[in-house]
């Protein structure tokens, strides 16, 4: 196994400069962990409605440490969400985490997924599919609990 | 190496997996022995040779297997009370690791209690009067130290938990040392229990027993030892220690998983409730109630761990055939080799003193801008094996405010070598990361 299959440049970019990192105003807050190592992320979630019954969404904004993996997916997938649809978001967390559990068998769909590929060489390293994992479901447990609360973008303070 | 008489690399040769190669080509180069020690071919051959002669349960039946499988276990015993100074063999109680073995008395401990509340002054055996010296409630306190592996420390949260008692420790000062400043304060009359670590497994500290010992004898109180990283790597006497019990791991000392000792002062045990229920730990048992054997086996109910004990008794041998006072000087001396060496790298902190002055092989680092996670996967490409993570010692990673640490440790089989492997694997790592190629900007590290 290569080093470069697990860390691609991708990764490497995204962990040295994070996209969408830094605490802005949203629907709910979530605190997700991963214990083994200690990688921590605190992730918001704003949604808007709008017209249509599938809401936008409009932010993912987070606080965290951890490693390169953590860090750096958490700043993908917010490039992967933000803008659109819940449904359509929902799905790429679908489609990720299935690449994950994958072993490294799984054919990513570079259309859904897009920069996320980059990650398929993790899902061979078992102790690390947590740390590609932990803002993905932070992201889908954040955005859970605002469509739970009636997801208003009113209702954001 | 450095030191003369030292054989290094016979040593190693007697390790078969040190022979291995990893990640393709890499040669193996093992720091962790602190989470487990490799094995000798000599344990492998007497386990071995154990299954295929002689299998049998021990301490019943008459037969020839029988007969054989109970010398073998009983010899390992020996071979240990040897080897620690035990004053009395019936003092080595085998557990199935350290961490049963400190459960072991926790657990006996809040049974002194309970069992002389429940007889009700009815007692069968006449003994609940002998386990006065243990009972704990309300108003003791158990103290143990912020370096605790989580077995030292949880096993004793549990008991105050149990009983009522309150749990105090000393705190660790900036280069990694018990701070001692308030130990009057600390250990005091209420103290029941005393319980530290003598080589801390993250800090790589060795702890100050005497002085610990002394106070906790002004006050009447129970020593506990975990010596599961100085017994694999330092000449350890109980009898000089002069703890009340001293617990530590067959796994970390060439041994096999699956064995743990638990040596305990001879008086003590004797008087001192069983842990665990089951055969052999009896001596007459009736429906209504039942009495128990005498030490060891009062504490080693069930059919022990035969083949393990056989395997911690070749693994004795094999330290004692080295000598301690010769593993010791060869660790110190990789230990003061790699702590100089780990000072040369920029951005490289470490967690724990920096002088190899009472302090072991175990070394934990941090590096600026980096998780240990993404250093121990480099590393690991290229063969070197380190442990990062929290060590099972949580509260120290808070106490010096890092998240995790890298933790690189050695044995009896380290080379100087190993350690330039580990420095070449670090200074890769930044590189590797892009933090080695503008110093100046990153304005002092993450």
């Amino acid at each position: 196994m290569q080093l470069e299959s697990l860390y691609q440049e991708i990764i490497l970019d995204h962990f040295k400069h994070p996209h969408h990192r830094g605490l802005r105003p949203g629907g709910a807050e979530v605190h997700h962990v991963n214990p083994t190592c200690g990688d921590e992320v605190t992730l918001r979630v704003a949604l808007d409605t709008g017209a249509d019954s599938d809401p936008v969404v409009t932010d993912v904004s987070y606080e965290g440490q951890g490693c390169s993996i953590s860090q750096a997916s958490t700043s993908v997938m917010t490039d992967l969400v933000i803008g659109r649809p819940l449904s359509e978001a929902l799905d790429k967390h679908d489609a990720f985490v299935e690449l994950m559990q994958s072993q490294g068998r799984g054919e990513p769909d570079e259309e859904l997924l897009e920069d996320a590929i980059a990650f398929s060489g993790v899902a061979q390293y078992p102790a690390r599919v947590k740390c590609a994992l932990l803002g993905w479901m932070a992201f889908k447990d954040a955005a859970a609990q605002v469509v739970a609360a009636g997801h208003g973008t009113e209702e954001q303070r | 190496m450095s030191e003369a008489g030292y054989d290094i690399a016979r040593v190693r040769e007697d390790f078969p997996i040190l022979r291995r190669r990893v990640h393709g080509d890499k040669p193996l180069v093992y720091l962790d022995s602190a989470a487990t020690s490799q094995k000798p071919q000599g344990v492998l051959d007497a386990m071995d040779r154990y299954y295929r002669h002689s299998n049998a349960n021990v301490h019943r039946g008459i037969h020839a297997l029988a007969e054989e499988a109970t010398a073998a276990y009983e010899s390992a015993r020996d071979t240990v009370a040897t080897f620690i100074g035990a004053p009395d063999r019936h003092e080595v109680v085998f557990t199935k690791n350290a961490t049963e073995a400190l459960n072991l008395v926790a657990y006996s401990l809040s049974n002194a209690s309970a069992f002389g509340a429940a007889s009700g002054g009815r007692s069968t055996s006449g003994w609940e009067a002998a386990f006065e010296r243990f009972r704990i409630g309300p108003g003791d306190e158990v103290v143990v130290t912020e370096m605790e592996h989580h077995s030292n420390l949880v096993p004793w949260q549990m008991l105050c938990q149990r009983t009522g008692a309150t749990l105090r420790w000393f705190g660790l000062t900036d280069d990694g040392r018990l701070d001692l400043s308030q130990i009057d304060d600390l250990i005091t009359e209420r103290t029941k229990v005393l319980a530290f670590v003598h080589q801390s497994n993250i800090l790589g500290t060795v702890n100050p027993v005497e002085t610990l010992v002394r106070r906790a004898r002004e006050v009447g109180a129970l020593v506990v030892l975990d010596a599961c990283q100085s017994v694999p790597h330092m000449p350890v006497n109980v009898a000089a220690l002069d703890a009340d019990f001293v617990a530590f791991s067959g796994h970390k000392m060439l041994g096999p998983t699956g064995i743990g000792v638990l040596w305990g002062r001879e008086k003590l045990l004797r008087t001192m409730p069983p842990f665990l229920g089951g055969g052999e730990m009896i001596q007459l048992v009736e429906m209504s109630g039942s009495t128990y054997a005498e030490p060891p086996h009062r504490f080693e109910a069930g059919t022990p761990m035969i083949a393990e004990a056989v395997g911690l008794g070749a693994a004795v041998d094999y330290l004692s055939s080295i000598g301690m006072a010769e593993i010791a000087a060869h660790e110190h001396d990789v230990t003061a080799y790699a702590l100089q060496r780990l000072a040369e790298v920029p951005g490289v902190n470490l967690v724990g003193p920096r002088e190899p002055v009472d302090r072991g092989g175990a070394i934990s680092f941090t590096v600026d801008g980096l998780h240990p996670h993404d250093v121990g996967q480099v590393l690991d490409q290229r063969g070197v094996a380190v442990r990062v993570g929290q060590h099972c010692a949580r509260p120290v990673c808070v106490r010096y405010g890092v998240m995790a640490t890298s933790r690189a440790s050695f044995a009896l089989y380290t080379t100087h070598e190993e350690v330039d492997a580990l420095i070449d694997g670090l200074t890769y790592v930044r590189r590797f990361f892009g933090l080695e190629a503008a110093p100046v900007a990153v304005g002092g590290g993450a």
